[in-house]
Formats: C-alpha cells, structure tokens, sequence
C-alpha cells in the first residue's frame, strides 16, 4: 500500500528512526515603547510553561519508554535524535530531569547524536560563516553533554540541497538527512541510500514521508482509513519493503503532544519493537548506514524541505515580511559580533531560530488555519511587528540604523522565493 | 416570499451603516426570490429601487390623522440629540410639523404599521433596530405572521454602557416578542444574551456582507506625498472610539513624525474632539473631514495607508469590510463583530492605546508590512457578498414559519 517493491528473500529491511528534539525561545510582547527601554526580549514565563508541559505531556513518559526499550532488547533497539541547543538550554533551566532522562538513554549506547545548528537556524541559506559556527557550536554541545561527536549531519527544517551537502562534506560528515519529497525521488524510492551529486562520496538518507506520517500526523486521526493503526499492521506494512533502510523521521512532540496518550501513541511505540523484531527486522542508525553503497546520485538544486505540502522554503520565506525580517537580521550580524557584547550575541543568535520566522507565515492564513502550534502570536502581522521592535532595540543599543530596503546579503546566488 | 420589513433608512439617504447593511439585504434577498416591502419613516424622493419596494410610511400617517410625517427620526439619534434638532427647527419656525419628542416620533411610526400590515401582502415581518420593534409588534398583531427582530446594536452598544432606560425597554420588548432575532455577530449575540437574558437558541447570526462590486482606480491624494496617512471613518460619537483615537493619533506622531490623520464623520463628540487634538497640540496633523458618501468614502479609502476603527463596541462593522474593498489595511477594536470573521488585519483591544500606536507605527515604517496586510486582506474579503447573509436569513425566515 505504500508503493513499494515487493521481493523475495533478500535481507530484510531495518528502520531508522531519528527525533527531531526543539523549543524556541519564544519572544515576549514587545512593543514599540519597549525599544531603548529595556532589552528582556524573551517570555520567560511562556517558554517556562511550555516546556514543563511538553517535558511532562512527551519528554518524560517518552524517554522512559524508549529506556525501558533499550534495555530490554540489549542493544538491538536504538535511535537518533537531534536535540536544539535552544532546546538543551531550556532543558537546564525549566526542565533539567529532562537533561538527565536523556544522558541515561545516552549511557545505554543505543542513542545517535545527529549534528545540526545550534539555533536550529536558516544560516545554511544567507550565511555560510554563521552557519558553520553554529554547527561547531552544537557539536561542542553534543560533547560536552552525551560524549559524542555526530557524524551525521541534519540541516533545519531537513532544507536541503547540492551546496549545502557539498559544505556539509567539507565540514567532514559523512551523511546528511533530507526529506524524500516526490519532486526530487520521481519513480525512485525513499528506502535507498543516495549520494547528492555535487558531493564526492557523501551519503543522503531520504525520509520516508508516507509511513513517517503514519506515525506522526495520521495516528489519531479517526476518519483515517486505516485507523486505528496497531504495531502489528504498521509492521506488517514494513516487513515487504525492499531497500537498504525505512527511514522514519519525525518531530519528537509526536509522542504524547501532537499526538495525545488517549490515541493510544504509547503503547503502540511500546510494542512496535517486539512487531518489528517478531518479523526479522531491526533497527538501524544514521551512522551505521555509511558504508552502504548508494543506487544513485541526486541533482537537487532548489531547496528542499519537510515542511508542509510544498516541501519548500516558503512556510519561512513565503512573503515579504518573512524576507525582509531574515535581510534585516542578516545584515546586523557583523555590528552584533564586533559588539563583543554576550548578550547583543546570543540574543542575536536566537532570533535566528526558524520559529521566528514560520510564525509570519501568512500561507494558509485567510482560511484561519495559523501555524498553531505554540504559537504565541494571534497573526502573523504580530509577530513580524514583534520582531522588528526587538531587532530596532538590537540597532539601539548597537548605536547602528537598520536601514530599510537593502538588499539582502547572501553568499547563495540559488535561493528564490 | 413576501417580507414586509420595516427599517429607517435607505441608500443614498443615511447617516449611516444600516442603511448600506439594508440595502445589501434587501438587494440580496431579492436575488433569492424574497419580495421585499421596506417601510421607513419618509421615503424621500429618489430612494427607489429596482429590487425593493419602497413606502414611506408618511403616506399612511396621513389616514390616521397625524397632519404630518416629516419624521425627524434617524437612526442614531438620542434622545438629547433629538431635542438639540427639535428645538433649532424650533426657532425656524417649523416645529408645528414635529412631535415633541423622539418616543412620540416613534410611536407615530408604529401606529401606521398596522395599516400598512392590513394593506401589504406578506409572509413574515422583519424589523430592524429598536425604533421599528414597536412597528413590527403592532404588524404581528394584525396579520399574525412571524415577526423576525435583526439587531444591529443594542443601546449598551451606542451609548458605550449607559443606556438610556426607555429605549432598551423598546428593545427588550422587540426581542421578547420576536419569533427569532437575527443578531449581526456573536458579539452582538452575547451583548443581548447578557443584558436582556433572550435564550440563546432564540438568537440566529447573520454576519454580513459586502457588495461584490469593485472599486475604481485607486485615488492619488496630494496628501500622500510627503506624509502617510492613517483615517477614522464613522459617526464621531462614543460608541466609535474617536477619543482614543485622538490620544493614538499624538503618540504616532510622537514617534512617526510623517504622518496626516483623517476623522472623517460627525457626531456628538465632534467639538470636543478638535478642542483635544488643538490641547494635543497636534491640530496640524489632523483634518476633520465632517459626513462623507459615496464616492468621498472611496477616495478617503484610497488615500488612507491604514483604516482605524478603534470602536469601544461595535456591533458588526461593515466599514472596516469596505476599507478591505478599497484595498486599505486595518486596524480593528477586538470589541467589534467583524474582528470575528476576518483574519487579516490588525486587532487590538480599543483602550489600549499604546498597543495600537506601536501596531500603526509598524505598518507606516515597513511597508512589507501593509503590502502583506493589503494584499491578504482585499484577498480575503472576496468571500464576502450579499448572497450569503440573504441565504441566511431565508432559512432564518423558513424556521420561523414552520415553528
């Protein structure tokens, strides 16, 4: 049902399950009168309650589940993750048994670690510079926390095409992750290793974007056809797929938050592994599967993503207030580093974060039908005003004008609305 | 269908937005293959229609011997406003041709109702606002077919929480009587469920909705030249807002020096209005446009960058969905039904007026800002049209009926 081969009795096919762990700092209501007046540009109260909730709605119970499921299986179940420094910080500020919930999980040795921004930033597309430091920065994180360094490489949002992989592979990784969008498979199929075609030997692991959905959207959905979707059917669906991996990646928040306990979510991610092994199948991570030779190379020149239908860049670059906000905080970014000031810096580096942005999305807006969730805005016209208040108290205190209608800098000739 | 609705005022003589409200209504309604016979106080020559029929209830008035039905009732009069008229006509020397005071006014349009009920061929009575509730019981009484009372603003609405005791008893007596009320808004709904304890499964929405016609070439004001321009548009009376929109007009201009501000309209509070912005010391900055129609609305529109209604309780409206046909972006009170069904524009509560300085700010500094606003707001009020609210209110009528 998935449109996939069947074969015969070639080796079965493992899974690859990677979580997408990210809060944003989200800002608070900043209005015109706060500019020069004070700089407190983030809602500590709101980021404090939203992660308490989600770290006892999805975090917790979740972590405990897949615990208790690395050791029961002794090894042969295991995961990735790639967890946000925005993430990680408010981890240790809101929610620090989080933290430690996943260093246990780490100590088990079933855990990867992937690498992306630390910001959980869209510098890969204006800023090449920022862009590796971030990464550094991150795979600092992922060291001095989990003692690993990640060899596998995830951009936000999975944006990705030929120029990032080939800054991807400068930087030393082997692998990278991307969405397996239609456009760019065409009669190709996700469950195979790829090579992106402006890399020497990089690898490219493609979502498989129906039965990732499964999971992630359609779950609890009751009109759905094959709701309500047990461990047993989602493994008979797997068991005759050919290919050298089922990549299934998702959103973290899927257990528990987008999906509620009362759909059944965590018993299904309970007693998936025993389906899956019952069949002969396994578990696989990124990493482990570089050595496998890729069926074929990929010319991907527009950018893709994991967003929505388009799988584009539009849910953060889609109008104009989005493009103008992202040149605006472009173009600041070498008065904030010559600043020396840490505090400019950092809060600089968090207005990067890609929420910032997707929150101005006016794409499905006339319909009423917001960028939900956590959403602090009530429009998106809110929150470019927001914004724009928050980067003008930046050029305030930086002495500097943020001038209107330049145009924005980039190193990336092939980024289009 | 035969609908005998009774109202009090009808394009191109209004003050205001019920009349452009009964207008789209009647006319849609019409295309659904409703017959419409609109009664008002006076039908004054040239309001004729080509969908609706028109009586003036002068006409009748005559019969039961009233010598004259020179009505000086208009929708949003009070009762002091109503003196200040009575009483300069008075000097005049015409007072002979009026009643005494606003009740009476209204009581002498009730009281033709009943003939015009015997006379008129109808299936169903459809009332709008409180001084033709009395009208349409008295109609209900005659022929004894449904009566359906449409509340376009309560009495707390127009007098901002201070209402006059006769007129809300009218309109407490309107909504008992009535078979089913049509309220313009879930605003407006909750204001009645409230204030005069109706059953809320009594009370139908109707939002409305716009005329499908396009506007002309947009207008270029000299004014655009060296400033942008921010408007009020609306009777200058409490219930709009136009004081807080005075102080928001001197913040902007503390912090946008390059702006112009319109208060197009007139009202009660108009004087103290221009004596505030001249304490403002912003009298420079602002022109007091008095009444606009027809195509003066469209062309202020057009000049303006960004459309103000900062209405302390606004029942539904419609001028805001007009701005958004003009291609003008908007800033609306939460306070207000058409907060409720459109999604772009900017909405602030009405007295905060620091949250509104810094939204209108933002749009005359970044002009992504108004394009965005612009752009998805003319889009999203393509889905309005007059056919929808008249569907509405045909089923409304249908229920009605068979109850």
């Amino acid at each position: 049902m998935h449109g996939n081969i069947l074969r015969g009795d070639a080796p079965m096919t493992n899974i690859c399950f990677y979580f997408q762990v990210h809060q944003p700092f989200r800002l608070r209501k900043y209005s015109l009168f706060d500019i020069g007046q004070n700089s407190n540009y983030f809602d500590d109260k709101k980021n404090k309650e939203i992660m308490e909730k989600i770290a006892k709605k999805c975090y917790l119970p979740t972590n405990k589940i897949l615990l208790d499921l690395m050791k029961k299986y002794e090894g042969r179940f295991k995961i990735a993750f790639s967890i946000t420094g925005t993430a990680l910080e408010q981890f240790s500020m809101y929610a620090p048994e989080v933290l430690q919930s996943f260093k246990k999980m780490s100590d088990t040795g079933c855990v990867e670690f992937l690498s992306e921004t630390y910001y959980h930033s869209l510098s890969a597309l204006f800023d090449k510079k920022e862009f590796t430091q971030q990464i550094q920065q991150h795979t600092k994180a992922m060291k001095e926390l989990f003692g690993q360094k990640p060899t596998v490489f995830r951009n936000t949002e999975l944006i990705f095409n030929n120029e990032i992989a080939k800054h991807i592979e400068e930087m030393g990784y082997k692998a990278i992750l991307a969405e397996g969008a239609d456009h760019v498979l065409g009669w190709r199929s996700p469950n195979f290793v790829y090579k992106p075609k402006t890399t020497k030997g990089m690898k490219l692991f493609l979502k498989n974007y129906r039965l990732s959905d499964d999971i992630a959207f359609r779950f609890g959905n009751k009109n759905w056809e094959s709701y309500p979707l047990t461990p047993k059917k989602y493994a008979d669906w797997i068991s005759p797929i050919m290919g050298d991996t089922i990549n299934l990646f998702m959103d973290y928040e899927t257990f528990g938050e987008h999906q509620w306990e009362d759909t059944g979510i965590f018993n299904f991610l309970k007693q998936l592994p025993y389906e899956v092994f019952k069949r002969k199948l396994g578990f696989q991570t990124p990493s482990e599967m570089i050595s496998v030779q890729p069926k074929d190379q990929l010319d991907i020149h527009n950018p893709i993503s994991w967003a929505d239908l388009e799988r584009d860049l539009s849910a953060w670059l889609g109008n104009k207030m989005q493009w103008s906000a992202m040149q605006r905080i472009y173009s600041m970014k070498n008065s904030v580093y010559e600043s020396k000031d840490e505090f400019l810096i950092d809060a600089w580096r968090k207005l990067t974060t890609s929420d910032h942005f997707y929150y101005m999305c006016t794409k499905w807006f006339n319909d009423g039908d917001v960028h939900k969730y956590f959403n602090p805005y009530d429009s998106p016209y809110d929150s470019f005003i927001t914004f724009m208040n928050v980067l003008n108290d930046i050029a305030f205190r930086l002495k500097i004008e943020t001038k209107q209608n330049t145009q924005l800098q980039t190193t990336n000739k092939w980024i289009k609305i | 269908m035969n609908i005998l609705m009774f109202g009090w005022e009808f394009p191109p003589f209004k003050t205001g937005g019920l009349g452009t409200a009964c207008h789209g209504l009647t006319k849609g309604l019409s295309r659904n293959g409703a017959k419409v016979t609109f009664v008002m106080p006076i039908a004054p020559e040239g309001a004729q229609s080509n969908f609706v029929k028109i009586l003036g209830a002068d006409k009748f008035a005559k019969k039961i011997k009233i010598h004259k039905i020179n009505s000086l009732l208009t929708p949003y009069m009070t009762s002091e406003s109503y003196e200040t008229k009575y009483n300069s006509l008075n000097a005049s020397g015409k007072q002979e041709v009026y009643g005494k005071n606003l009740y009476e006014e209204v009581q002498r349009f009730s009281a033709t109702s009943g003939m015009i009920a015997k006379q008129e061929k109808h299936d169903l009575i459809h009332v709008h606002d409180w001084m033709t509730y009395q009208a349409g019981i008295n109609a209900k009484k005659i022929s004894g077919k449904p009566l359906i009372v449409h509340i376009h603003a309560t009495e707390f609405d127009r007098t901002g929480g201070n209402p006059n005791n006769t007129i809300s008893n009218i309109e407490y007596n309107g909504l008992k009587e009535a078979d089913l009320v049509i309220a313009n808004s879930n605003f407006t709904k909750q204001n009645v469920i409230q204030h005069y304890k109706i059953k809320p499964d009594k009370i139908k929405v109707v939002h409305w909705g716009i005329d499908e016609t396009n506007y002309g070439e947009k207008y270029k004001s000299p004014m655009t030249q060296k400033d942008k321009i921010v408007l009020f548009l609306g009777r200058v009376t409490i219930q709009k807002g136009p004081d807080y929109f005075i102080e928001v007009a001197k913040k902007v201009s503390d912090n946008y020096p390059n702006v112009k501000f319109i208060v197009a309209g007139e009202g009660d509070m108009l004087p103290r209005m221009i004596a505030r912005s001249a304490e403002l010391g912003i009298s420079h900055k602002i022109v007091f446009t008095g009444f606009l129609q027809g195509q003066d609305v469209y062309k202020a529109f057009q000049t303006a960058d960004l459309y103000v209604m900062p209405s302390v309780s606004e029942p539904f409206g419609l001028v805001a969905l007009e701005a958004l046909k003009n291609n003008t972006p908007i800033l609306i009170s939460k306070q207000s039904g058409v907060s409720e069904v459109i999604n772009n524009a900017l909405k602030t509560d009405f007295w905060d007026i620091n949250e509104m300085t810094n939204k209108i700010v933002n749009v005359l500094k970044y002009d992504e800002l108004r394009e965005e606003l612009r752009e998805n707001g003319s889009k999203e009020v393509q889905k309005f049209n007059l056919d929808t609210p008249a569907k509405k209110c045909m089923a409304i009528y249908c229920e009605a009926m068979h109850q």
